[in-house]
């Protein structure tokens, strides 16, 4: 019985560890709080790293935990790249030093703004220790949802991803009516969508008789014509996971909460939801619904054209760099879908050393993970009073105040644009040969115009800081230890993978099959 | 006993969940709403479940309750502390991120 579950130990250890930092928050002082949580959380995601890289030489692609999930190649290497984000979302989350010794979080996020409680929390130092606990259980959903066997665990770990998400969002420090407005956006949109989410499983499993991927592709195989019903449940499946990662016409709720979220909050979600949500979709897609593929391709196709369309012209105008950064996410994800779509893999006649869709997008998320944590993680050091400064103007100059920082910035930016010699033009070369090969060549063709489009809006960022003369109303903080941190892994990260891809790449194709 | 009935009623639960959530302005409308449509995917689940001959739909109906009710907690939360910043339950109100 315990042997069933261990190899889906490092799930069990993310979720263990946040509960005892639950533990923590009445057991430990107040003054050592901070520290302590930021420390454990650290230790946890670590730990769990180490186990999935030891369970990844270990064990044989299998199904665990009693058939809830599924433990192939995948799923390891979508938890390591999960808990290495995490871990890097969890050192912006303690910063301290550019928030002028307070951290990113409202002192007490349930008292009214501006209000008597809130400057006597302010003037008691208080602090919402909660979010190390609220990012482990998030992260713990999403560990279950991309190894997930069957629909109902995945509407389960879905939940459980989003739900903390939810609150974190309305918890920054500065602008906190914004943060709650982004909180409750993300709330509705998030309810909606995941109630159509369920509503499609009700009706998969309706055609199919059982949740489980292997018996939902047996009972498509089996009857030659895709009925209605099945059909339906395909759409609103599909509708659940793409609002997840943010794609046209379900992306409303991107802009608004990133702008609105704590920057923390922000670079985490951006990254760890957005990589879960993607290898959901791909098993989903590719498992349980593969037989289906000539019905899901055109379907996908018409939202990868309209995502990449619309984040890259809407990008165009924005004036502020966190809602740029939002629809540059809206873009990638377009990108990103337009790999889900060639659908090669090992299954329908790939070689087994050649790149197909999996671990091209495992390639592409590792590229747009290491850029975006650390554009956002440089977007905390720009501030105007102690607050954060994101919009275009506050930006000026800040290349010629600070070089180092300014080319910091545009390596990033450079790697989002897919720019040779960084990461991002590896995962888009290796994204784009995936569609070519499944045959979808004049998809591929619109996605070079957009990645053209979105090169404009970076750029212009570029420009912004090099060409523009100084804003002397915006200050630049001297970031901590842990943003350092984030910013050098980033830039070193994406630097190598765009250098020597070799490593990654033959590591993405060895665990690119999916098990059934 | 044929499900057809059921399944008629819970597509119906669910259009009115989201013609709630699409029309009416009240935050705490808009979330019962959400919720009507979780409850439509219940009854379809078991409805389902009855006609497969198999249990699992059924299961999966209470895993689905334990979610909605997490969900209220974390709604009720947010949508409590939105309403004593603003005085207002309206969805309107909530207009300060623009394009």
């Amino acid at each position: 019985m315990l042997q069933e579950f261990l190899p889906a130990a490092p799930v069990l250890l993310v979720l263990l560890g946040g509960t005892i930092a639950i533990i923590f928050e009445g057991a430990v002082p107040r003054l050592v709080r901070p520290t302590v949580q930021a420390a454990w959380t650290l230790l946890v995601l670590l730990g769990a790293f180490c186990w999935t890289l030891y369970g990844w030489t270990v064990y044989q692609p299998q199904l665990t935990a009693m058939n809830a999930l599924t433990l192939d190649g995948p799923a390891q290497l979508a938890w390591m790249l999960l808990l290495f984000f995490a871990a890097l979302g969890a050192l912006l989350f303690a910063e301290r030093r550019v928030g002028g010794g307070e951290s990113p979080f409202a002192p007490n996020a349930s008292a009214v703004p501006s209000s008597q409680v809130e400057r006597e929390a302010i003037a008691a130092r208080q602090e919402q220790t909660e979010v190390f606990p609220l990012l482990l259980f998030s992260v713990a959903g999403m560990m279950v949802f991309v190894a997930a066997n069957d629909l109902l665990v995945m509407f389960v770990a879905l939940e459980i991803l989003s739900f903390p998400l939810y609150v974190l969002s309305g918890m920054a420090r500065r602008r906190r009516l914004l943060s709650q407005e982004a909180s409750l956006k993300y709330f509705l949109l998030g309810g909606l969508s995941s109630a159509i989410f369920l509503y499609g499983i009700a009706l998969v499993f309706g055609y199919a008789g059982s949740f489980y991927f292997r018996d939902i592709d047996l009972a498509i195989q089996a009857n030659a014509q895709s009925p209605w019903l099945l059909l339906c449940g395909l759409g609103m499946v599909a509708i659940g996971v793409l609002f997840k990662i943010g794609a046209v016409p379900f992306h409303n709720w991107v802009p608004d909460v990133y702008q609105g979220a704590p920057t923390p909050v922000t670079a985490f979600m951006a990254i760890c939801t957005k990589l879960a949500a993607t290898m959901g979709l791909l098993r989903l897609l590719y498992v349980a619904l593969g037989s289906l593929r000539w019905d899901w391709q055109p379907m996908l196709a018409v939202v990868a054209v309209l995502t990449m369309l619309v984040g890259s012209l809407v990008g165009l105008v924005q004036t502020d760099v966190k809602r740029l950064l939002a629809y540059s996410s809206v873009a990638h994800a377009g990108f990103i879908l337009v790999g889900v779509i060639g659908a090669v893999t090992t299954v329908n006649g790939l070689a087994d050393d050649r790149v197909g869709s999996v671990s091209a997008i495992l390639i592409y998320l590792a590229a747009y993970g290491l850029a975006t944590m650390g554009a956002f993680a440089i977007v905390t050091l720009v501030r105007r009073s102690g607050a954060e400064a994101t919009s275009y103007a506050s930006w000026a100059g800040l290349g010629r105040r600070d070089p180092m920082l300014g080319v910091l910035m545009t390596i990033f930016l450079l790697s989002m644009a897919g720019i040779p010699l960084t990461g991002g033009f590896v995962g888009k070369l290796a994204v784009f040969a995936a569609a070519w090969n499944g045959g979808y060549s004049w998809l591929v063709l619109i996605a070079v115009v957009a990645s053209l489009i979105t090169a404009g809006f970076y750029f212009r960022i570029v420009w912004v800081m090099f060409g523009q003369t100084p804003n002397s109303e915006t200050a630049l903080v001297s970031p901590g230890v842990g943003t350092q941190i984030v910013i050098w892994v980033g830039v070193i990260g994406t630097i190598l993978l765009g250098v020597l891809p070799g490593p990654l790449l033959d590591i993405a194709i060895n665990s690119a099959g999916f098990i059934r | 006993m044929s499900p057809n009935a059921y399944l008629v009623l819970s597509a119906i639960l669910f259009s009115i969940g989201v013609l709630g959530f699409l029309i009416r302005r009240n935050v705490l409308i808009i979330f019962m709403s959400v919720e009507l449509m979780l409850n439509a995917a219940n009854l379809a689940m078991v409805a389902f479940s009855y006609a497969n001959g198999n249990l699992l739909g059924q299961v999966g109906a209470f895993f689905v309750m334990v979610v909605a009710a997490a969900e209220v907690v974390i709604g009720l939360a947010i949508i409590m502390i939105i309403f004593k910043t603003r005085r207002s339950a309206s969805v309107d109100d909530q207009n300060q991120l623009k394009h």
